[in-house]
């Protein structure tokens, strides 16, 4: 299978803090990949390289084929322009840890924004799209709640309903059940687990290792900014070879 | 009043007498201090109505007469024009200034700064007398005598407008930077363009912080457009001066216009709630 998602040697800093030393990663159409590793090893900075809400130092990214944020021309990589650069996150769906849905539009309105300005497709349409993907993250009657008046779970629900309203071709996920109640988790995982069954490329940050071993193709462990390891999950993380790996898994597992 | 009676300690209750099946009774502390300054302050308010009504030098019979008569109610019409006029547009000036206020370029960040740094520390007297005198400055503009261009209402507009934008600024800057960065980075990861992020997205819940500060601004600002009366336009407060200048009834025509300006601002804070209620859509407790 083609590489959707190519990442070569990826710089970032932040001031005098580098973030990513180095990551060179591909995910192959239709699999799931899931990134461990501690807080502040890059991982979080390293998904939002990918849809270009943190700008790269150095190195590059392509999704689908296309370079992210850039066009290239002979040994140079100049910066597009804000509307091409926000024609290219239409394809790539992205959902934060902290839901970040509008407080001030209901569920369905949440949901029908993206679509109808940016992809200008007619409201009725749109609403009935929308209709149909909060019926498969079950919340079909939440559809006029504002986000406020329903559960952590719930709201995550519609944040990723949304991401998937613009139909993208990759979804990533930030940590999508760190600010849940643990009771809440499992519903948000059932969501994302399905969206992996039906064969949608994602990438995935995240602490849960139960939901690693049971849905990624790829395990990557990251610390310090670089990959560590990357593998099946049978072998990262069950049969970790890096010292690193090893002991990250026996503090969280 | 003495202090020590405003942290009157706790009257014990009772101890429980007959059947009280919930317990003892419980009463409340006595605030002994509270109720005499209560007690003083309405004595006070008596009296001080009482000499309004009984002080035959109010002229309450003027101030009726004149209260509806047409020069005061034109005076009125353009106040209130003038407010709604300079409220707008400063706040459109004043959006326009915050956005540059935040924006990542240093230039566009410093003429933002610059701009509400100079007219706010400009007396708005000062600001109007300038822009009256703007052809001592600029006798010709585009061939076409400045004297003539600019009417007394068009120098109001005009001057109160820069004044306001300046203050609107701040506010809306206030406003947009309360609004929770995550909600920035989603509508730029569902690929929506910066005005519509700014219109849809960002300045509505800014609006929660906005409005109560403009409501103030709004008060301040019918208000504050009576000093246009040393400019010689004619709102309220000039209306009522014009008149007292040919019959001497200085105080009860002062009323007249004190009383329009009360009854305005009254009718605004009520708007002010509804305004208030309808951005609070969407936050917990509101519907």
């Amino acid at each position: 299978m083609s590489a959707m998602v190519e990442i070569r040697s990826v710089h970032k800093s932040f001031g005098s803090a580098q973030v990513l030393r180095g990551i060179d990663l591909e995910v192959a159409a239709g699999e799931v990949t899931v990134v461990l590793g501690p807080s502040g090893s890059g991982k979080s900075t390293l998904l939002r390289t990918i849809n270009h809400l943190e700008k790269v130092d150095s190195g590059w990214i392509s999704v689908d084929g296309a370079l992210v944020g850039y066009r290239r021309s002979g040994d140079r990589l100049y910066e597009l322009r804000e509307r091409e650069i926000l024609k290219q996150r239409t394809g790539i769906g992205f959902v934060f840890q902290n839901f970040n849905l509008f407080p001030h539009l209901t569920v369905l309105e949440n949901l029908v924004e993206a679509p109808i300005a940016v992809q200008r497709r007619p409201r009725k349409e749109a609403e009935a799209a929308a209709r149909r993907l909060l019926t498969r993250v079950g919340l079909t009657e939440k559809a006029d709640a504002y986000p406020k008046q329903l559960s952590g779970g719930q709201q995550q629900r519609v944040a990723i309903a949304r991401a998937l309203a613009l139909e993208p071709t990759l979804l990533l996920f930030d940590e999508p059940t760190s600010a849940l109640d643990p009771e809440l988790v499992g519903e948000v995982l059932d969501v994302i687990k399905d969206l992996a069954h039906q064969g949608t490329t994602m990438i995935v940050v995240t602490h849960e290792i139960g939901f690693a071993r049971e849905v990624a193709d790829t395990v990557v462990f990251m610390d310090g900014g670089r990959i560590v390891e990357q593998g099946p999950p049978a072998q990262v993380l069950d049969h970790p070879r890096h010292e690193r790996t090893r002991a990250f898994l026996s503090k969280v597992l | 009043m003495p202090s020590d009676t405003l942290d009157a300690p706790a009257v014990s209750a009772a101890p429980p007498a007959g059947p009280a099946p919930t317990g003892p009774r419980i009463v409340p502390r006595r605030r002994f201090g509270q109720w005499t300054a209560a007690a003083v302050l309405l004595a006070l308010l008596a009296l001080a109505l009482t000499s309004v009504v009984r002080n035959r030098a109010f002229q309450w019979d003027v101030v009726a007469d004149y209260f509806l008569t047409s020069a005061v109610l034109r005076g009125l019409g353009l106040t209130l024009w003038l407010t709604v006029v300079v409220m707008v547009l400063g706040f459109a000036l004043g959006t326009l200034l915050a956005v540059l206020r935040l924006s990542g370029n240093p230039v566009l960040r410093g003429i933002g700064w610059g701009y509400v740094w100079l007219f706010r520390s400009m007396p708005i007297l000062v600001q109007l007398l300038f822009w009256f005198n703007i052809g001592a400055l600029y006798p010709v503009v585009l061939s076409v005598k400045t004297v003539n261009l600019l009417s007394p209402v068009a120098v109001a507009v005009i001057g109160l407008t820069l004044h306001e934008a300046a203050y609107a600024a701040e506010v809306v800057r206030g406003g947009i930077l309360s609004v929770d960065k995550g909600q920035l980075e989603a509508a730029q990861a569902l690929g929506l363009g910066a005005g519509r992020r700014l219109r849809r997205i960002v300045l509505p819940q800014a609006m929660r912080s906005i409005v109560p500060p403009a409501g103030n601004m709004l008060i301040g600002t019918l208000k504050g457009t009576s000093i246009v009366s040393v400019i010689a336009v004619q709102d309220l407060l000039y209306s009522v001066q014009l008149v007292y200048h040919r019959t001497y009834q200085v105080i009860p025509l002062l009323l007249v216009a004190t009383l329009w300006y009360v009854l305005v601002t009254s009718v605004l804070s009520v708007g002010q709630h509804y305004v208030e209620r309808h951005y609070a859509r969407g936050t917990a407790g509101a519907r």
